[in-house]
């Protein structure tokens, strides 16, 4: 999501699940989506049946969706920035991009700054400082100014500093040759299926790309999805029917977390948390919004000051006031640590931090962080220097048990070396509580209580209501530091300790605290009702919204994430009237992009926005409905230059744009620049569980992945799912196997750096050997699934024992696929 | 939809069914299905089977065959075509054939029985556990189950087919691989589905509609048609030649022998007189076998 947002402004899936119905080329890339989303998987089906589209499925094994696919393509795990460069190389130097597109709705025009470069031999961009090894100076990633304040464009492309020379350059090196020296596929293959995948550059046709965490699980996955982003926006995909970057989202309201504030340094809304030197209100929203950098561009985040006090009148209520800032003294903000930077408390650091001793308690709902963390062993250890921990969960699971016997004995504890109190609260799950999801096309749709939790167990807003109420009344009774934050805050619900989810909903759309005036001063929202526009929000403390972004899902019209009409004008699939999609139920997002410069549509077939002459038609467009497509206020509104980064200024840790580099255990050194052989810009974690494997100890490439009959490590206590599959297994090619006499069922033994496991031998064809820069490799790989409670065989094959503690720097995602070990028979 | 009867077991009497019912099929597109079992399942709940204890043996498979429990299983095989490699998923099932194997060899009165709309359905009240179906079916399909000393296979959910539902498993098919229809209106979307396949350089694809069983109410869409091999599927599938002969003209030979000897012992009865030692006489309820215990 960190890739989206910087390069188009918003980070989410751009289109929908039902939108890729109406693609003609679909690349699975990065994902599984026949095997974990085999749901939303019967769109590609429909577009394979209804328009003969072609799907493309290029991955280290031959998994469920290369089953059905068109075209499949194994490529070594971790090298998918290579062969996505070589896509794009292949596109810009046989001419298939959409030229009027590029020009029009991505950065290609503008001039990158004259600082800015790219030494290709030792593989680092400008203000790479050799002594501390680190980016010490990013400030020539970026472009170049002119004196009136806006980048300077040359809508020709022919500028040798225009982003779209700077780039065709850069790309230049990923010819389908060294394609195929890093990702062991043939050269022959990868032509075959550029042609294919780049056939959609032209206005008739439109291809979609479907990824998963197969992209986001790399020290390069930002720069990787930034990469599939540069090729759609050559492509001319971003914002048409049929086209589209689709993040596919692995849990159900994992958008729904991400928007709400789940990730540590933003607040709902993608408001980013307020820092330890953003002293008052107006140095936090004046640091908070961007400066346009065209000359009409929307740059709609010049409006975070209505977000930010609407959402602080919701977090505090009556105690946010004029006088306070509307709260904002009280608010949290993100301390500095010993080094300057700003502190990270991101999964990885968390770990890290207790591991350190640095946390004296933790709560854990919906979590199991000693299976679905990196490196089960340091989680184990870390988990250990606790004073408390809290679980919040449907079953007992790895982490509420991590003080047993056997799991202890994976760091050499015992139970009577842990002072660990660990509390077990029963939680209700999904179907036993009310609420909403928000799925990965954006759309927020309530679901109903199907039965009432067993026993003691209670919806989670109710636990966390419990703990508050508890926590204030301490606050209230003995003082405390600072106890205004916990005194204040707005807890308004009808029933204080279970809040009902629907008034928590009406809070999250917000509404007009005092009458809500335009310009002219006539009321245009008024007392008390529910907000429905964003624009509606004011920053004088007059309107209340817990998450600007959710605007219009819950408007006197009632809760419209209860929708249900399968109305479709469109003809093509987008639903307005299906529950609500953010933003504005917009259903595409930068359905600008959909038609020409003049408002026709590229493709009258596949129609996402037309100007008519007097208004926008279809979907919902990104600005009012009245104004002309000659205003050029720019198809991505969210970002200053109003149009879509290839090259990406100042937001990335490791680069303005992505280049290939190896996993950090890698059986080869980076055919192109062995001296960075992999992202330079991660930072290694020093505990003593953090260890690396060399290739000559370790070389065989293994990945992790997930398996449709399960979900993550949950249905390991359903007894038809552990039917379906019951036991950890290894996915071993044959070849290999052969080498290591180990037969098909074999119990073999998997070992990384970090530790090992053990499982049946699944022999097989679907992955085959690879020959990477002339020499052999082999690539396994395993499901996630199992470990030490449960049904069925749980005996102990945590898959992320031996997977490493590494993070890309600017998503903090880890390392999963793409990582070292040995294989043995046991 | 009601449930007339076309044919009943081990009955001479003609089916009371009187009205004209379409027959009713299910597509299996074996190109569009992606192996998430979500029909394996659906099937299992729908009809209170439980689990089946089972092991990983080194592959995708939630079972090596059809259990008494297990009515829906899809087969994974992994085929090289030529260097291009191939992971064919299969649903086995009961393919509910027009002339079915299994019912031809029932030797309990309805047992097993055909409605008018073509569905083939044990009734395990009536079954005797002999296994007769087992060895009359082409396909492999029904299993005895030792407890119960019955057998049991797929129902195509006649229950739910009655009242106007889809199969479970159809239902729960996330990718429509799996849709239900009238037998015409299933054949139109199959054969639709084999011309783009052909097109799409699949030159041998066809609908798997084996007509040595008269035609089948699963009809599948595979897209290496001449080797049905690969997809665990007979290549030309008939009434096992055993079962006919016994059912059709060696029935009329076994009851011509059986009205031979009843003729005999009638005349030896009007020769020679009853029998005249009653000690003799076995008690029926100590000598006649149980005859579901047999097998």
């Amino acid at each position: 999501m960190a890739s989206l947002a910087a390069t188009f402004g918003r980070g989410a899936m751009t289109n929908g699940w039902t939108d890729i119905r109406n693609a003609d080329v679909v690349l699975a890339m990065g994902g599984n989506p026949a095997e974990n989303h085999p749901v939303g998987f019967r769109f590609v089906m429909e577009a394979k049946r209804n328009r003969n589209a072609t799907l493309v499925c290029v991955d280290p094994r031959f998994n469920r969706t290369a089953a059905v696919a068109d075209r499949f393509v194994q490529i070594r795990a971790g090298t998918d920035i290579a062969f996505l460069g070589g896509l794009i190389n292949y596109a810009l130097t046989h001419n298939r991009f959409h030229q009027e597109y590029v020009r029009l709705f991505t950065n290609a025009p503008l001039l990158v700054s004259e600082r800015y470069a790219f030494d290709s031999a030792r593989g680092v961009f400008s203000g790479w400082d050799a002594e501390r090894r680190a980016y010490t100076d990013i400030s020539s990633w970026t472009y170049d100014i002119g004196p009136d304040g806006y980048a300077r464009t040359d809508p020709t492309l022919q500028h040798p500093r225009s982003v779209f020379q700077v780039m065709r350059q850069f790309y230049a090196r990923y010819t389908p040759e060294e394609v195929s020296r890093i990702c062991g596929c043939s050269a022959d293959d990868f032509v075959k299926v550029a042609d294919v995948i780049t056939s959609t550059y032209t206005p008739d046709r439109a291809g979609t790309i479907m990824y998963a965490l197969g992209w986001t699980h790399h020290s390069h996955s930002v720069q990787l999805i930034h990469a599939a982003a540069m090729l759609q926006l050559l492509l001319g995909n971003i914002g048409r029917p049929g086209g589209g970057l689709n993040a596919l989202r692995g849990h159900a309201n994992i958008q729904g977390g991400t928007d709400c504030g789940m990730a540590y340094h933003n607040l709902p809304g993608y408001i980013p948390v307020p820092k330890v030197g953003d002293e008052t209100l107006n140095a936090f929203v004046t640091a908070a919004t961007p400066r346009a950098l065209r000359p009409n561009s929307t740059n709609f985040w010049s409006n975070t000051d209505r977000f930010v006090v609407s959402q602080l009148k919701a977090f505090y209520g009556a105690a946010a006031t004029r006088q306070n800032e509307f709260g904002y003294r009280l608010h949290p903000r993100l301390p500095q640590s010993d080094g300057g930077a700003y502190e990270n408390w991101s999964w990885a650091y968390i770990f890290d931090a207790m591991h350190d001793g640095g946390l004296e308690g933790f709560f854990s709902f919906g979590m199991n962080p000693v299976s679905n963390g990196p490196n089960s062993r340091k989680a184990i250890a870390g988990l250990s220097k606790l004073k408390w921990l809290v679980v919040a969960e449907n079953f007992e699971q790895e982490t509420a048990a991590f003080w047993r016997d056997d799991i202890l004995s994976l760091v050499d504890l015992t139970p009577e070396d842990v002072q660990t109190e660990v509390f077990m609260l029963p939680a209700a799950n999904f179907a036993e509580k009310d609420g909403s999801f928000v799925n990965s096309a954006r759309w927020i749709q309530w679901k109903w209580k199907a039965v009432d939790p067993p026993g003691d167990a209670k919806p989670d807003q109710e636990i966390v209501a419990r703990i508050f109420l508890k926590v204030r009344e301490l606050y209230e009774q003995e003082g405390g530091t600072f106890p205004d934050p916990i005194r204040g805050l707005n807890w308004w619900y009808s029933n204080p300790t279970s809040p009902s989810l629907e008034e928590v909903s009406r809070e999250i759309n917000g509404w007009a605290l005092e009458d809500v005036r335009d310009a002219s001063g006539a009321v245009v929202v008024g007392r008390g009702r529910q907000l429905s526009r964003f624009l509606d929000t004011r920053a004088d403390g007059s309107t209340l919204s817990g998450n600007w972004l959710y605007i219009g899902m819950f408007t006197d019209q009632g809760n419209l994430a209860q929708r249900r009409s399968t109305a479709d004008p469109s003809g093509l699939g987008r639903y307005p009237e299906w529950t609500f999609s953010w933003p504005a139920n917009r259903r595409i997002l930068y359905n600008r992009c959909s038609a020409d410069g003049d408002g026709r549509p590229w493709d009258a077939t596949r129609v996402g926005i037309a100007w008519n002459g007097e208004r926008w038609v279809g979907d919902t467009p990104d600005y009012t409905v009245d104004s002309a497509p000659g205003a050029d206020l720019g198809a991505f509104i969210m970002l200053p230059e109003g149009v879509a980064r290839l090259f990406v200024p100042g937001q990335f840790a490791d680069g303005p744009w992505s280049e290939h580099y190896e996993p950090v255990e890698s059986p080869v050194a980076n055919p192109l620049h062995p001296e960075h052989s992999s992202n330079p810009a991660v930072r290694p974690f020093g505990s003593p569980f953090d260890t690396l494997g060399t290739a000559e100890e370790y070389p065989i490439v293994c990945t992790t992945y997930r398996l449709t009959e399960h979900f993550h490590y949950w249905t390991k206590n359903n007894p038809y799912a552990v039917q379906l599959q019951p036991e950890f297994f290894v996915e071993i090619p044959e070849e290999l196997a052969r080498e290591k006499g180990i037969a098909n069922g074999d119990q073999v033994r998997v070992t990384s750096a970090r530790g090992s496991i053990e499982g049946k031998a699944m022999v097989t064809r679907r992955i085959k050997p690879m020959q990477i820069d002339g020499r052999q490799v082999y690539q396994i790989g395993f499901p996630i699934h199992w470990g030490f409670l449960g049904r069925g065989a749980q005996r102990g094959s945590l898959a992320n024992l031996v997977t490493p503690t590494v993070v890309d720097p600017n998503s903090f995602a880890p390392e999963y696929k793409g990582f070292l070990v040995r294989l043995e028979k046991v | 939809m009601s449930l007339e009867l076309l044919r009943i077991s081990a009955s001479g009497s003609p089916a009371p069914g009187v009205r004209s019912v379409p027959a009713v099929t299910k597509l299996v597109d074996t190109t569009t299905c992606i192996g998430c079992k979500a029909c394996e399942v659906a099937c299992q709940e729908w009809n209170d089977l439980p689990p089946e204890p089972t092991t990983q043996t080194g592959t995708y498979q939630t079972l090596p065959d059809l259990t008494a429990n297990f009515w829906n299983l899809i087969t994974f095989n992994e085929h090289d075509d030529s260097g291009t490699l191939r992971w064919l998923m299969r649903k086995d099932q009961c393919m509910h054939c027009s002339e079915p194997g299994c019912l031809i060899a029932c030797p309990a009165p309805g047992a097993i029985v055909q409605y008018a709309n073509g569905i083939v359905d044990f009734q395990q009240d009536h079954c005797i556990g002999c296994g007769y179906c087992v060895t009359g079916c082409p396909f492999d399909v029904p299993k005895f189950n030792p407890r119960t000393r019955r057998v049991y296979k797929c129902t195509l959910c006649v229950d739910r087919v009655s009242v106007g539902l889809q199969p479970a498993c159809v239902k729960a098919c996330p990718t429509s691989c799996l849709q239900f229809g009238t037998k015409e209106a299933m054949l139109e979307i199959a054969n639709r589905r084999v011309e783009q396949l052909k097109a799409s350089g699949f030159a041998r694809a066809a609908v798997y509609d084996p007509p040595g069983v008269g035609g089948t109410g699963v009809v599948t869409v595979l897209a290496f048609a001449d080797q049905p091999e690969l997809y665990g599927l007979p290549r030309d599938p008939t009434v096992p030649m055993a079962v006919s002969f016994w059912k059709g003209p060696l029935k009329w030979i076994g009851n011509l022998a059986m009205l031979g000897g009843l003729a005999v012992a009638a005349i030896h009865y009007v020769r020679f007189g009853r029998k005249e030692d009653p000690d003799q006489i076995p008690n029926p309820k100590d000598q006649i076998p149980n005859s579901t215990t047999r097998l």
